[in-house]
């Protein structure tokens, strides 16, 4: 299908690094780190000329103070000329793909032939805030005119400004937390325990498997450590291939204690990690002489009341990407859904299910999702492009779908075709 | 056209000084009669109230004086009338009645210092272009237009020496710390800042210096018994350096405490007296040739023919083999010609070794501030490596530094040349196997080449570029042009055994260890060769180079050219022993935590002798010093080497040759090829063939011919 003025974008490639669970083996690098080993990665890969990329998109949900537009400096790798644009963009956990899709439209347009997107996130890399009071005080210090004006200003601070504020993941709209919202849906829309843990399960199996052929692995570009002590990393550290039903059962539910079902085993943990992908125009991938994985046929974006249920906004937003292809949810050859609960996954196929979608878990994150993978906030939607990307290819499927649901009560949806 | 032009504005005279049709300004002798001149008229001129002097030149103040002027210097009178002449022109600018400033942006070196020096404020631009100095003493002359008397009074004596007996050159930065330039300015705003410094300084204002360092500082600097005890470490130290072999610091050393001690005026006399004796010295001539013999160097892209073929850009650089040798290729690589490189392992882990390794030689540069945090991390990001070829197919020049072995080496290239474009260069860094060797298997072979560096490859300064029977003549040219942006001076080679240096150093390495079998002591025979001149002895150059590597070097050489370079029994024996040099912490001196630690006497039970002493010293240093020459003269007559100049450019940077004596072959040319070729026949009947004079030399000797005109 072509777009409104016949561009199609096509999916040239795609790479991220090892994903690790935050405080693990990617915890001394920042997040601009790892942004740029997965874009420059991905150029030694596709054997791109920096110079022939118009505009660098990156996704970050949890940007540094100290690097607030990673993008930019992305797009400042010594492999690329300095004049590239590049911005930086947070729709959440959906921050990649809507990275992507923010480079399709540029495509699209005709502003682009060439854009990198990505994300990043490094949950190990978070700034830690100073209590507003502190905060206060620090300001009007900076500003004090004399010493002794000066050291009046810091006798006010009193130790219980001192205690740091480290950024919670809760809905600033409603206080509530991401777990204790995945908790709420798992009672609305009826989802056990067992189903939960059963998901998570299949998640860390269906990732190991694609670890030990190495269809994951290869999308992962080896992080080679900064100091000699550390190791390389060249797969994702969450991944757990000997985990059990009956392991899982043993962990006590985070967010309620006495009649929750939610626990760390069938949550996704806290990550560390980038993605990039390369998107060209579809004359521009000819011109250049690759061979491109897949098209973006269509996207969407759809948000509900994060009172309600914060991640069942995906039922909104995958008929309108469906519709906007001119497909329907049969004509879909794989899935690939966002794993940030695994009962937020099951609140989605229930949503979809009402709709009369038969819910085919046979092409449905065919080798896990962010449960085990994991979830760096920003960078998981270019790895989800990718594996589709990359799965659709190996299998000569038609049409895929992304589905991402995000905080703020969001969903991304995105529809790839193979030809 | 004249050099040096003005223009008037406001009282203030705003002079530039541009040599029609030269690159950089110099300062010749038509030069300094058109300052007299301009002076001249600038003082006479009622209008002018101060004057502010700048280059026209893009990059480049003042590079200093014409050499090309000194070389034609016959005697020491006339070199002591350059000097006075230089002082007399500076000595017009300081007594000059009005006050002048100078806006300094680029090279501001010897006679151009000493210019500015003489002037009344200088502000430098922070540009990293904008260098200052006095490296006179490399020529071995000492800064002979005031710069031995202005500089120490100005910044002190201390630090004068410190950049006077080294012949250093300093940053601006480092510059205005130590006091030499009043002001750093951004480039942007220099003239601005100059002309109004010069129109302060013509309405009365003078600048306020501070001495430098506190009680300290005055201590030393600034009274005679501190001053005493400044001159006698600087004394003590420079001895230490030069061995006693270069005059030059010596007698820069006393041009200066003698200024200090009896006056401006007396100084100047002295200096220039001193200036006279070193100009006419056979080391500052040596010096000199070294220098042109560079310079050429650097123009020089190996390629016979008026129109050589222009090298090709290289933007990314591939290394297989992320050891010692590749990481070192790869760290300089980025920290010199700022390239893109990806390295290539057969594992990850040896990747990432290499990489850090290679990060190293950027984290010195930064340690000593060479190279800013910033630009630090953008050089970082230019290295990357990988298991796969991942990135090659980019690469417009690929250099394999992997085990030296034929059929491995021949294996990468083959996989190289699968992964890389049409026009990509295939280097290896043997040092031991044929280039054109390796190039049999080549697809593109017109496009396969040597390129040896030395190790430590971020420091050594030497490259040897070496062409194959089939490799075409713009891959000499890119080959010795990317070797030039790494900071190497290139020599193009022969593709024959131990190419150039490893071919002169091989028989003098085995002829210390017969004199080692003779009973001399070790320290002795490294002692003789250090006194000699060069920076390290021979049996110490065996531990560094690692006894494993030279004993695999001398087998091809042996097996190339026979009995005449084999290598010393005694070597096997260590080898055997595992006393592989100061790598394996053991060789013939014992190290402990990276350092010497003195001759291991067991090395002498090892190989059955006691030392002696039985070796007069003399013919020590003859049967080491002429075994090379003869090798070196032989090699020439081969081809080896395309010119003397190269060889001999060659074994002062790949050996650490005597810089004072020229290199072998002008060292040879000094002894004379009669008085060689008796004293090698003499030593070829006591100790054997090995020492049997070559035929150029036999040549040179009849018909009284030398190795330069």
């Amino acid at each position: 299908m072509s777009s409104i003025n016949g561009r199609r974008v096509a999916v040239v490639a795609g790479c991220r690094t090892p994903f690790c669970k935050s405080g693990t083996a990617l915890k001394e690098a920042r997040a601009v780190d790892l942004a740029r080993y997965a874009a420059r990665e991905l150029l030694e890969r596709t054997n791109l000329d920096g110079a022939e990329v118009d505009e660098v998109v990156f996704g970050q949900v949890v940007p540094s103070a100290l690097v607030p537009n990673v993008g930019r400096e992305v797009s400042l790798l010594p492999q690329f000329p300095k004049e590239i644009p590049a911005y930086s963009l947070n729709r959440a956990c959906a921050s990649a793909g809507q990275a992507i899709t923010a480079a399709q439209d540029q495509i699209v347009l005709g502003h682009a032939n060439v854009v990198l997107a990505g994300g990043v996130e490094s949950l190990s890399d978070i700034p830690i805030l100073a209590s507003r009071r502190l905060a206060d005080i620090l300001v009007e210090a900076s500003k004090a005119r004399s010493l002794g004006q000066r050291l009046k200003t810091f006798s006010r601070i009193r130790p219980r400004d001192l205690i740091p504020v480290s950024p919670a993941i809760a809905e600033p709209s409603t206080g509530e937390s991401m777990g204790q919202s995945a908790e709420k849906m798992a009672k609305e829309n009826g989802i056990s325990r067992e189903a939960q843990d059963r998901w998570a399960l299949r998640s860390h199996q269906l990732a190991a498997a694609g670890t030990a052929d190495s269809r994951l692995t290869a999308e992962i570009a080896p992080w080679l450590p900064g100091r000699a002590d550390q190791p390389v990393v060249t797969q994702d550290n969450g991944i757990r291939s000997e985990t059990s039903l009956e392991q899982m059962a043993k962990l006590k539910p985070v967010f309620d204690r006495r009649y929750g079902s939610v626990t760390a085993a069938n949550a996704s943990p806290l990550t560390d990690g980038a993605s990039a992908v390369l998107l060209m125009s579809e004359d521009a991938a000819r011109t250049l002489g690759y061979e491109p994985l897949a098209f973006i046929r269509s996207y969407a974006v759809a948000a509900v009341d994060p009172g309600w249920q914060l991640l069942q906004a995906p039922v909104w937003a995958v008929p309108k990407a469906l519709q906007r292809a001119g497909i329907g949810w049969g004509q879909l050859g794989l899935i690939e859904v966002h794993e940030a609960f695994a009962a937020q996954v099951l609140s989605n196929f229930k949503g979809w299910a009402e709709k009369g979608w038969e819910i085919n878990e046979d092409i449905i994150n065919v080798m896990g999702g962010s449960i085990a993978i994991g979830h760096p906030f920003g960078a998981t939607g270019g790895r989800m492009v990718t594996t589709l990307a990359n799965e659709m290819r190996r299998r000569d499927v038609q049409f895929g779908l992304v589905s991402i649901c995000a905080q703020g009560g969001m969903a991304f949806a995105l529809v790839l075709e193979r030809r | 056209m004249p050099a040096l032009t003005w223009e008037l504005r406001d009282g203030i005279a705003a002079v530039t000084l541009d040599l029609p049709g030269q690159p950089v300004n110099l300062i010749s002798r038509a030069v300094k009669d058109e300052f007299n001149a301009a002076f001249e008229r600038l003082a006479g001129d009622a209008a002018v109230h101060a004057v502010a002097f700048f280059s026209g030149k893009a990059d480049n103040f003042i590079a200093g004086a014409d050499i090309e002027e000194f070389v034609k210097l016959s005697s020491a009178a006339e070199a002591e009338r350059l000097s006075a002449d230089g002082q007399e022109m500076l000595d017009r600018v300081a007594r000059f009645p009005k006050p002048v400033a100078v806006g300094i942006h680029g090279a501001c070196l010897g006679g151009g210092l000493e210019f500015a020096l003489a002037c009344t404020y200088r502000v430098a631009s922070d540009h990293p272009k904008t260098q200052l100095g006095l490296p006179e003493v490399q020529l071995g002359i000492l800064p002979g237009a005031g710069g031995c008397q202005r500089l120490p009074r100005l910044i002190g004596a201390r630090a004068a020496l410190d950049i006077i007996l080294a012949g250093k050159v300093e940053r601006a930065q480092k510059a205005f710390k130590l006091g030499v330039v009043d002001e750093l300015v951004p480039p942007a705003i220099l003239r601005e800042i100059t002309l109004a410094a010069a129109k302060k300084l013509a309405g009365g204002w003078r600048p306020r210096r501070k001495r430098i360092g506190g009680i300290i500082a005055w201590l030393l600097d600034g009274t005679p018994p501190g001053r005493a005890l400044v001159f006698r470490m600087a004394r003590a130290q420079v001895f230490k350096k030069s061995g006693g072999n270069y005059p030059a610091p010596l007698a820069a050393l006393e041009a200066v405490e003698y200024g200090l001690r009896h006056g401006l005026a007396e100084g100047l006399k002295r200096e220039a007296q001193l200036f006279g004796r070193l100009a006419v010295t056979d080391v500052s001539r040596k010096l000199v040739q070294i220098f042109f013999a560079t310079t050429q160097l650097k123009k020089d892209f190996g390629v016979a023919g008026a129109a050589p073929p222009a090298p090709a850009a290289v933007q990314r650089l591939g290394v297989v083999g992320a050891g010692f040798m590749g990481a070192g290729i790869a760290g300089t690589a980025v920290s010199q010609a700022g390239v893109d490189v990806r390295m290539k392992d057969a594992d990850l882990p040896r990747v990432a070794k290499g990489l850090l390794s290679a990060r190293e030689i950027l984290d010195e540069r930064l340690k000593r501030r060479r190279i800013t945090r910033y630009e630090h991390a953008r050089l970082v990001a230019l290295l990357s490596g990988s298991a796969a070829y991942t990135g090659f197919g980019r690469a417009d020049l690929v250099i394999e530094a992997v085990f030296e072995d034929l059929q491995v080496k021949q294996q990468v290239l083959k996989e190289v040349e699968a992964e890389t474009h049409q026009r990509s260069v295939f280097a290896s860094n043997t040092s031991t196997i044929p280039i054109t060797r390796i190039a049999e298997v080549a697809q593109r072979p017109e496009q396969v080449i040597g390129m040896h560096f030395f190790s430590p490859v971020a420091r050594m300064p030497l490259l040897e570029v070496i062409p194959g029977a089939r490799t075409a003549p713009g891959t000499v040219s890119t080959a010795v042009a990317f070797g030039r942006r790494m900071g190497k001076t290139a020599i193009v080679v022969k593709d024959s055994p131990g190419f150039w240096i490893n071919r002169v150093l091989a028989p003098y390495m085995n002829e210390a260890g017969h004199l080692l079998l003779a009973g001399v002591a070790i320290e002795e025979i490294d002692r003789l060769m250090t006194q000699w001149g060069f920076p390290v002895g021979p049996i110490t150059l065996l531990d560094e180079v690692g006894l494993d590597v030279a004993q695999k070097a001398s087998g091809v050489l042996h097996a190339a050219f026979g009995e005449r370079l084999a290598a010393a029994p005694a070597f096997a024996l260590l080898v055997k022993d595992g006393r592989l040099g100061r790598k394996a912490g053991r060789g013939f001196y014992r190290y402990a935590g990276g350092k010497k630690r003195g001759v291991d006497s067991a090395v002498y039970a090892l190989v059955g002798v006691q030392p002696n002493g039985g070796v007069h010293s003399a013919e020590i240093l003859q049967r080491l010093v002429l075994v090379m020459l003869n090798e070196a003269a032989r090699a020439v007559g081969e081809g080896v080497v395309r010119s003397p100049r190269d060889g001999d450019v060659g074994a002062l940077f790949g050996i650490g040759f005597p810089p004072f004596r020229g290199g072998p072959l002008r060292h040879a040319d000094d002894l004379g090829a009669a008085r060689i070729v008796a004293d090698l026949e003499r030593l070829a009947d006591r100790h054997g063939e090995r020492f049997t004079p070559c035929e150029v030399l036999r040549d040179q000797a009849r018909r009284h011919g030398k190795f330069y005109p």
